[in-house]
């Protein structure tokens, strides 16, 4: 079941997950009702990024249009679209834009203010020879715009730390909650080794998981490997060394698996869900939470992963963050080891 | 009946408060998170770092970068005549797309009407490349214009007096307010966090202890039982909330615009989908190592399929009818509804619907799967 989960999980996310805003609804109030504005309505309808939902026959009802939640946008058409377009005058057409999600509104304002004007000029182009400048937009590593080649690399990120932190934790803890840990403590054994010996189990678990997971994106969701293997393992393995790392220490800390289970869960998930990057960019946050993403320790493998899969770099551009990794192991290492002395006494 | 329910629901409070740290967790937790986490979540797209190779180094090309630069959304990190510096700085993640002009670009386009320039944008984030498209295309359709009535005087007047103004309106969120779609979501996910989990541990934790056998030996009902283990949970869930609630009004400035109480009655049932759902995980597992990991494989489906990060209408259709059964993604939609636009119950009527079937799917399967002498 560990082991199922989440290679479901990830393909799952993998296909669903995009940030593009597809067939979004809007509603329509024409009130130009003239071959312009149904041509515009058609062109904005054939657009993969939006569909009409309704046509609004008075301005009284703007406000129930945005009451069930479904329709983003209203588009209003005045009078005297035509005329104007047709003699080349300033003309203008209206966007209401549910504003709650303020990011959603501005690609929505976006795109559709694209479209309008796109089919403003083809009308007047028609008429007059004038100069253009033609972008030739290329999209490097990923053409077709998916949401996999981001979204499968922090989801894969995410799903691995909380396993192995959970796993860890929780496995440590039953011990003592049992009362089996009294036993291990007056052993000959070091404390060093009881924690070697309860994470390597599950480093080993960690590592399957992951092949299975990249075997699935490579297959089923397309994603390429271009770059090195080895190194994405190496990458991985310092990455799951840290997870496994935060378990015991989180162990350590906590008396009841309950507690163990409540702190992995709820301290780990969001943080890591919205400070690794992979859902909001890191340069957009205020100044605290960027430095504050410095310590998840998911937005390191997140950046190293998805240069080493989907760009092929190799170690020359992503020592750093490597290192980063690496630094982290060595003080949950030191302290986790400190911790557990502390306890034998 | 009802004197043995109080006497269960006493023990469920007198283990929970007895039990400092685990309350700590269930109200501090929750709380820390909602206060941080949603300053992350700016989406807008601005700062995309340029690289840009100028080979015609002439007033147009520099004319136009300028442009480019003072849309506030682009910054330039290269400047350079060399692609593949311009190539290495957008391999290190330091700059997002390459703008290339060509040799000659000013006297090619007076001459034949007509250029092209060269974009390269890094597009493992498909959203920020198709928004930078975006941005950069209307950019160069302004400065199309602009250079028309520099270099064509007689055709000048007629181009300033035309042109398509697309007025937009922001409605709901005058202040663009980043925080207002966010708050009330992670509020949801975080009630159902903890509803979930408290309520997905608690029996299998009696099962592992082993005091359910005594209770399974006493002569409690099996419905008293499993309301002796619901109610607590639904009334902490419920306080929870209200936390919740209150940061989001007076710490995030998030005013409340329908009615409360139409909102508690929502949250009402939406607890009793939480914890049906926990119990239902409990019943089935048999260590709370195996209920964690079921409600973890959940949990991350719940919030990641709710449509709080990404829109469900851009998931494929199949994944899309998932989403009808996710009760976040109902509740998420409705707490937004009712705290932002005032949409009243009748405007609610899919979402409470599909609500009251799952508390009702949820409870009926776990009181018929927990067997008493299990």
């Amino acid at each position: 079941m560990i082991f199922g989960m989440p290679i479901v999980q990830v393909l799952l996310f993998g296909f669903a997950l995009s940030t593009e805003i597809k067939n979004t609804k809007i509603a329509v109030f024409d009130q130009d009702k003239t071959q312009e504005s149904a041509q515009l309505l058609e062109k904005i309808n054939q657009n993969l990024y939006f569909d009409i939902a309704e046509n609004i026959r008075s301005d009284k009802e703007f406000e129930q249009v945005f009451k069930t939640g479904e329709k983003k946008v209203i588009l209003n058409i005045p009078r005297g679209f035509s005329k104007n377009i047709n003699n080349a005058e300033k003309t203008d057409i209206q966007l209401i834009v549910d504003g709650i999600d303020i990011n959603l509104a501005n690609q929505i304002t976006n795109f559709l203010e694209n479209i309008a004007t796109d089919f403003y000029t083809k009308k007047q182009l028609q008429t007059t020879n004038q100069m253009v400048i033609k972008p030739e937009i290329r999209m490097l590593y990923n053409p077709q715009l998916k949401g996999a080649p981001n979204f499968v690399p922090g989801v894969m990120a995410m799903i691995l730390l909380i396993v192995c932190v959970m796993m860890t934790a929780i496995s440590i803890v039953k011990e003592k909650e049992t009362g089996t840990m009294e036993i291990l403590l007056v052993s000959p054994m070091k404390p060093a080794f009881i924690i070697i010996s309860k994470a390597v189990p599950y480093l080993f678990l960690s590592l399957l998981i992951l092949v299975s997971i990249l075997i699935l994106s490579v297959t089923l969701l397309e994603l390429p490997i271009h770059g090195s293997l080895f190194l994405l393992f190496a990458v991985s393995f310092v990455y799951i060394t840290v997870s496994l790392l935060l378990g015991i220490l989180i162990s350590i800390f906590t008396q009841t698996q309950q507690q163990a289970m409540l702190i992995s869960l709820l301290g780990m998930m969001l943080p890591t869900l919205l400070l690794s990057g992979f859902m909001f960019p890191i340069e957009n946050m205020p100044i605290p939470l960027q430095v504050i993403s410095n310590i998840i320790p998911a937005k390191w493998y997140y950046l190293m992963i998805k240069n080493i899969m989907i760009k092929g770099t190799g170690l020359f551009i992503i020592w750093k963050e490597l290192l980063v990794l690496l630094g982290m192991m060595g003080v949950l290492f030191v302290v986790a080891i400190k911790k557990f002395k502390i306890r034998l006494e | 009946m009802f004197r043995q329910l109080s006497i269960l629901i006493k023990k469920e409070f007198r283990q929970i408060f007895r039990n400092k740290s685990i309350l700590a967790i269930i109200f501090v937790a929750p709380m820390m998170q909602l206060l941080i986490l949603p300053l992350a979540a700016n989406y807008e797209i601005k700062n995309i770092n340029l690289a840009v190779v100028d080979q015609d180094h002439s007033t147009l090309s520099r004319d136009l970068i300028n442009d480019i630069t003072s849309s506030g959304y682009f910054r330039i990190y290269y400047y350079g005549a060399s692609y593949d510096a311009a190539y290495e700085t957008l391999e290190e993640e330091k700059s997002d797309l390459i703008l290339q002009i060509p040799q000659n670009f000013e006297k090619n386009l007076v001459r034949e009407n007509s250029q092209k320039i060269s974009i390269a944008i890094n597009a493992i984030n498909g959203t920020k490349a198709g928004l930078s498209g975006t941005y950069l295309s209307a950019i160069l359709k302004k400065f199309n214009q602009k250079i028309n009535i520099q270099y064509h005087p007689q055709i000048a007047e007629k181009i300033k007096n035309s042109g398509l103004e697309v007025r937009s309106s922001l409605w709901f969120n005058q202040t663009y307010n980043y925080r207002l779609s966010l708050v009330p979501g992670i509020l949801v996910f975080l009630i159902t966090l903890v509803a979930g989990m408290l309520s997905a541990l608690n029996i299998v934790a009696e099962k592992e202890i082993g005091t359910i056998e005594q209770i399974n030996v006493s002569p409690i009902k099996k419905s008293n039982f499993i309301l002796g283990k619901t109610i607590p949970f639904w009334i902490l869930g419920n306080v929870v909330f209200t936390i919740g609630l209150l940061i989001s009004r007076f710490i995030y400035g998030i005013e409340i615009h329908g009615n409360l109480l139409l909102l508690y009655f929502f949250v009402a049932i939406y607890l009793m989908v939480v914890l049906g759902y926990g119990l239902l995980i409990s019943t089935f597992s048999e260590t709370q190592q195996q209920a964690m990991f079921i409600n973890f494989f959940f949990v991350m489906i719940f919030i990641l399929m709710s449509g709080l990060f990404t829109p469900i209408e851009s998931m494929p259709n199949w994944a899309q009818k998932i989403t009808y059964f996710n009760p976040l993604r109902y509740m998420i939609e409705i707490v937004r509804l009712i705290i932002l636009k005032d949409s009243k119950l009748t405007d609610l009527f899919p979402q409470i619907s599909a609500l009251i079937a799952m508390a009702v799917v949820f409870n009926s399967l776990a009181i018929w799967n927990y067997r008493k002498r299990g």
